[in-house]
């Protein structure tokens, strides 16, 4: 009997679309496409392979009938950028049921060219287009960014905080020719950058760019007969969970439940504790983000974030490698980022990675949906635990 | 210069009516004995339809806020807009704008008393919140 978390599914297959950051010539589905095929390919499987699909933004089917599968098993959870960090948990209950053997899950956003993309409109009639868009909280960065001053001010923490994750992520995006933002930057540099949304300046805000990634899934008995079985990654443990589509009502607005109930469970499921890990993807859409994990998924106090952070131990030979791609403030951000954190923990698991950590054997990633509304982690390891 | 107009349904229609009565009405869940926000016809805690609306002091404390440089059309895009989060002194938050003072962190400090304002648009009236005590 396969079990969905411990070793028993793996992920065989991963790869993000040939080019990345700007691609003006490819439309939404054909970033799809390019990331799924290259993710096939990497596992040395076709769409024939394939009996299920899980994607947000297209439809499922829209994904699966452009590349010619006929899927048993569809999801098409959209919770946001998290969504991919919930396909993977979803794709792999399924193949522990047995209600599909080969999940390709599928990434690909043209945020940037926004190529055959649908015009942003809010519904104002939704809840948060009657309570929250008509105060001026229209975009990510005037909607995340809102509880951030209250974590900062309740921890005695300041602007220097959040620019400090800026300066320790794009230690790791200067060698990357993937990542965006590539020029190395002072605190000093980042707090007088240019202001979009006080207190956050442009550099702590993610990059807005085209790309996208794909997943193959499988069971870890069906991985060890697969030409990329000895690059194969297991799932040890996941979790997921919500807290509401309105960042006003969030319950306390200088801790997440959703990161606090999604990384319990994942930890729980996985049967390890914080020394266990490795290595950690923490989605950054903007900076502040990474300090509310750090907490909330209790690899450092209340409070101790940011001098966490400040004090190196995220950055090369740190305790805890963190966003080791540059993450969404200097890797790649393409709207949802959350294929790109699990795609950067495969390939530290492997060996692979731009930046190599050595010895990764576990990698925690950790996904944020729709601002504070929906959270999904991972935890993912090169051994079947 | 307004944002965009919100589109009250029949579950929301009392506030954005008191809004027009410059009245800043919320419901409250009797066995709960407690106000809550945004407005549905049942108690987000307990479940209840025992729920009543009411007029609320207007008094609340800045939770927290960021000061949007860049607001999109409808808004004018060179007007910074403060996007604030407040705790009404009834219990619940919810977003609001500050008016009143220059959008200037200085004028902002978190915790300090706002009292509730309206500003009348062409289509709808608008809760925003002001500094209680003249800064
Ligand atoms: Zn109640």
């Amino acid at each position: 009997m396969t079990s969905m978390h411990r070793g028993g599914i793996a992920v065989v297959g991963a790869a993000e679309t040939t080019g990345i950051g700007v691609r003006p010539e490819m439309s939404v589905l054909g970033l799809h496409a390019e990331a799924a095929r290259n993710a096939l390919a990497d596992a040395g499987l076709t769409t024939a392979d394939v009996d299920g699909v899980a994607t947000a933004g297209p439809l499922a089917m829209e994904v699966s009938h452009h590349l010619g599968i006929e899927p048993r098993w569809l999801d098409g959870t959209l919770v946001g950028g998290c969504s991919f960090m919930l396909h993977v948990r979803h794709a792999a209950a399924a193949i522990a049921a047995g209600a599909a053997d080969v999940v390709l899950v599928t990434h690909g956003e043209s945020g940037r060219s926004r190529v055959g993309v649908a015009p942003w409109a809010p519904n104002p009639a939704s809840a948060s287009g009657q309570f929250e868009t008509v105060y001026g909280a229209q975009a990510p960065y005037s909607t995340f960014t809102l509880p951030a001053l209250r974590f900062l001010h309740e921890r005695g923490m300041t602007r220097e905080h959040l620019a400090q994750v800026v300066v320790a992520q794009r230690s790791w995006a200067l060698n990357n020719p993937r990542a965006f933002r590539r020029k190395p930057v002072t605190v000093e540099e980042v707090l007088a950058g240019p202001p979009i949304a006080y207190p956050f300046t442009r550099d702590m805000c993610c990059v807005v760019t085209d790309g996208g990634g794909a997943l193959v899934l499988t069971s870890a008995e069906r991985a060890k007969d697969l030409p990329s079985g000895d690059r194969a990654v297991y799932l040890l443990g996941s979790g997921e969970a919500a807290e509401g589509p309105l960042v006003s009502q969030m319950a306390d607005p200088g801790s997440f439940a959703a990161f606090r109930k999604a990384g319990a469970e994942a930890f729980r499921t996985a049967g390890i504790t914080h020394a266990d890990v490795d290595h950690l993807m923490a989605y950054d859409a903007f900076a502040h983000v990474p300090l509310y994990m750090l907490e909330d998924l209790g690899f450092v106090g209340r409070g101790e974030s940011g001098d966490f952070v400040a004090e190196g131990n995220t950055v090369k030979g740190g305790s805890l490698p963190m966003n080791t791609n540059g993450g969404g403030l200097s890797y790649t951000h393409t709207g949802m980022y959350g294929m790109f954190a699990i795609q950067e923990a495969v390939r530290q698991l492997r060996g692979e990675a731009v930046e190599q950590v050595q010895d990764v054997d576990v990698s925690f990633v950790q996904g944020v949906g729709m601002f504070f509304a929906a959270a999904g982690s991972l935890v993912l390891s090169r051994h079947r635990g | 210069m307004p944002g965009p107009a919100p589109a009250p349904i029949p579950e929301t229609l009392p506030f954005w009516e008191g809004a027009a009565d410059k009245e800043l009405r919320i419901q409250r869940c009797t066995p709960c004995s407690r106000h809550y926000f945004y407005p549905r016809p049942f108690c987000p805690r307990c479940g209840s339809e025992e729920v009543e609306w009411t007029t609320v002091s207007g008094d609340a404390r800045l939770v927290s806020y960021i000061i949007n440089y860049r607001p999109f059309p409808p808004f004018d895009p060179a007007t910074p807009v403060v996007v604030a989060l407040v705790e009404l002194a009834e219990g619940p938050r919810m977003m609001t704008n500050i008016v009143g003072v220059a959008p200037e962190p200085e004028n902002l400090e978190l915790d300090m008393p706002l009292k509730a304002e309206f500003i009348e648009y062409e289509d709808y009236t608008l809760p925003v919140f002001a500094p209680a005590v003249a800064r």
